[in-house]
């Protein structure tokens, strides 16, 4: 028995990372960032609105919280649904009540699917990522790039039309990426994406369409995979959010400004029993000195100087 | 295959040798952080995928890189602060990418052991030539960059061969944290006869299992590690035991996590007769001071149970009655 040898090389052994797309850098070492107004904390809350299709391909896998059972699951379909009918008008209450400033990544498709809440969220003005046409639609290594350049515009051009407005951040369903994403996001004039989570702050990420800025939005603070996926109780999410918000504005007393993202699903959060929940860990959050609710291009405003 | 290994002998957990930590302490307790490296596309090993993902992974290896751009430097303050050296289990490669880091632990007196070259590169399917040569190769760059030649081994992902064991003590280690068998250190059998031993390292402290395998709550977890504390500071009033907390950076040094480990630490090291120490520096004393006696003790229980329980002889085993 023995590998093939070449699986013994080692291609990118040296200094920095095995691959081009961003610098080694370490957070501590970078110069602290000033927030308006003295904050030191900004919360960034970030709502994904979404399409599962029933009849889900599941190409190259079944998106998270996507059809679990055999045709026609519509106990899932439905229930995604529940969060852009019911969820999402508690959620927006909620977010108004303590003046945040939420963003939210909008699938393409749900412009024809429910362009009365995309009104709303034109008419409200926050900002829009786009999210990929639906949730199962991913972005993925066996994809032609003309394939997925053409996924991205349409779900771009369906949202910048319907909100009459540009778009300048993005999410990957299932934050899924092709080797190629990044590139094709540039060139089709995105500024910046939210799919890499390591970091806390945003940082330069190369494409061979210029840079885009690296967003962070929290995968392990996610109500999906706290409560979805790790089983954990409403009340642990809560203290986990308040914990990370301790933690973060004491690391800014002495390293700059710190974001704590939040990243929400009206089909899990905007549930009955859990809009409560949000509504305690936001209002310990808030009434923190130095916490500064804001949107994402906000965030980057600042960071890019 | 084999059923069994046989690297260690039966030894039950009553009436062992008295073992007493330096200054009388009745229990060592050892931090061991995983400074780990993991490719982003690396070549795949047959018998096992690096990734749940097709490439790029993006989720499963930006979380990683956290651990070092972002974690790393927050869990060292926090050792430092309650007077703990880390016994870090390293992927040889993080040397040569990230060399500052290394230079921070080394800077702060800490234990560098073997973690393999990448926690991407697996041993399975490897000839014993090519396990003892990413052994070596592992332990020089550890060396080189460090001046510490590795004395302990923790398989790469904690993926083994029938002779991980064997290959590490002839490259001169001294112990391993990859048998979870016990909560004292005990000798391990190495077909050169190396006086070698296994040091409690801890799955169920793991932070990486207890948040990503048993999925469980930051707070509880924070819980366990003192629950586990209580117990083992009370049974090391008999005869000395080992308490592990392994981490890993990307876990634990999430902004809601590194509060748990906090207040374990915090109350850990606020107990009187506790060893704050390294592994190397355990795997040193047990050898030089109760490596023998225990030894002793193994093998005079193993002849005991033989005499109450008359074992059938080789001839009835191989008839199979």
């Amino acid at each position: 028995m023995a590998l093939d040898p070449k699986l013994l090389q080692y291609r990118r052994r040296g200094r920095g990372m095995d691959h081009d797309r961003y610098e080694w850098s370490r957070l501590h070492e970078r110069e602290p960032v000033n927030w308006p107004d003295g904050a030191r904390l900004a919360l960034w809350v970030n709502v994904c609105v979404q399409f599962f299709p029933l009849n889900q391909r599941g190409e190259p896998f079944a998106p998270p919280g996507g059809m679990s059972m055999p045709y026609p699951d519509l106990r899932h379909f439905s229930l995604r649904d529940y969060g852009n009918r019911v969820g999402i008008f508690r959620l927006l209450d909620t977010f108004d009540r303590f003046r945040l400033k939420p963003s939210f990544a909008v699938n393409g498709a749900m412009v024809e699917r429910a362009p009365y809440l995309v009104s709303v969220l034109r008419e409200r003005g926050d900002e829009i990522l786009a999210h990929g046409w639906d949730m199962d639609s991913l972005h993925h290594g066996g994809l032609a790039p003309e394939e997925e350049s053409e996924l991205i515009k349409r779900s771009l051009d369906s949202l910048q039309e319907a909100m009459g407005r540009e778009v300048r951040g993005w999410l990957s369903p299932a934050r899924n990426e092709s080797p190629s994403t990044p590139d094709l996001l540039a060139e089709q004039g995105l500024g910046w994406f939210a799919d890499w989570v390591n970091d806390d702050m945003p940082y330069c990420f190369h494409t061979r369409a210029g840079d885009l800025w690296a967003m962070p939005l929290s995968n392990e603070l996610e109500d999906r995979f706290i409560l979805m996926q790790n089983l954990h109780s409403e009340d642990s999410w809560v203290d986990q959010v308040c914990d990370a918000c301790d933690f973060l504005l004491k690391e800014a007393d002495t390293a700059g400004g710190r974001i704590l993202s939040l990243n929400l699903h009206p089909w899990l959060m905007g549930q009955p029993h859990r809009i409560g929940r949000l509504e305690a860990a936001l209002d310990y959050i808030t009434s923190q000195p130095g916490a500064w609710p804001a949107a994402p291009g906000e965030i980057l405003k600042v960071c890019a100087g | 295959m084999k059923a069994d290994l046989e690297l260690y002998d039966y030894w039950p957990y009553r009436d062992r040798p008295r073992i007493i930590w330096p200054g009388g302490a009745r229990l060592a307790f050892w931090v061991a952080p995983n400074i780990e490296f993991y490719e982003l596309d690396p070549p795949a090993n047959p018998y096992r995928k690096p990734w749940p993902r097709p490439f790029p992974d993006v989720g499963s290896y930006s979380i990683r890189d956290y651990g070092n751009r972002v974690g790393h430097e927050r869990q060292m303050r926090l050792l430092e602060r309650y007077g703990i050296r880390g016994s870090v289990s390293l992927s040889a490669a993080l040397c040569e990418h990230h060399p500052e880091i290394i230079d921070a632990c080394a800077e702060r007196d800490w234990e560098f052991f073997s973690h393999g070259i990448y926690n991407t590169r697996y041993t399975y399917g490897m000839s014993e030539e090519q396990e003892r040569e990413m052994i070596l190769d592992a332990m020089d760059t550890i060396e080189k960059h460090t001046g510490q030649r590795p004395a302990g081994y923790l398989a790469p992902a904690l993926s083994h061969s029938e002779h991980t064991m064997d290959l590490f003590a002839e490259a001169g280690g001294i112990y391993t944290c990859d048998l979870f068998h016990d909560d004292q250190p005990t000798p391990v059998r190495v077909r050169g006869g190396q006086r070698f031993i296994s040091i409690p390292y801890s799955l169920e402290m793991n932070d990486t299992i207890a948040y990503v395998v048993n999925r469980i709550e930051p707070r509880r977890y924070g819980r366990m590690l003192r629950d586990n504390f209580d117990r083992l500071y009370a049974e090391g009033e008999v005869s000395g035991t080992v308490m592990c907390i392994p981490t890993h950076n990307y876990q634990v040094s999430c902004p809601h996590r590194l509060h748990a480990l906090e207040q374990a630490l915090e109350y850990i090291t606020g107990h009187a007769d506790v060893w704050v120490t390294t592994g190397r520096e355990i795997a040193e004393y047990f050898l030089d001071h109760f490596h023998d006696a225990v030894s002793e003790d193994i093998l005079r229980k193993r002849e005991c149970a033989r005499e109450v329980t008359p074992m059938k002889s080789e001839k009835q085993r191989a008839n199979g009655s």
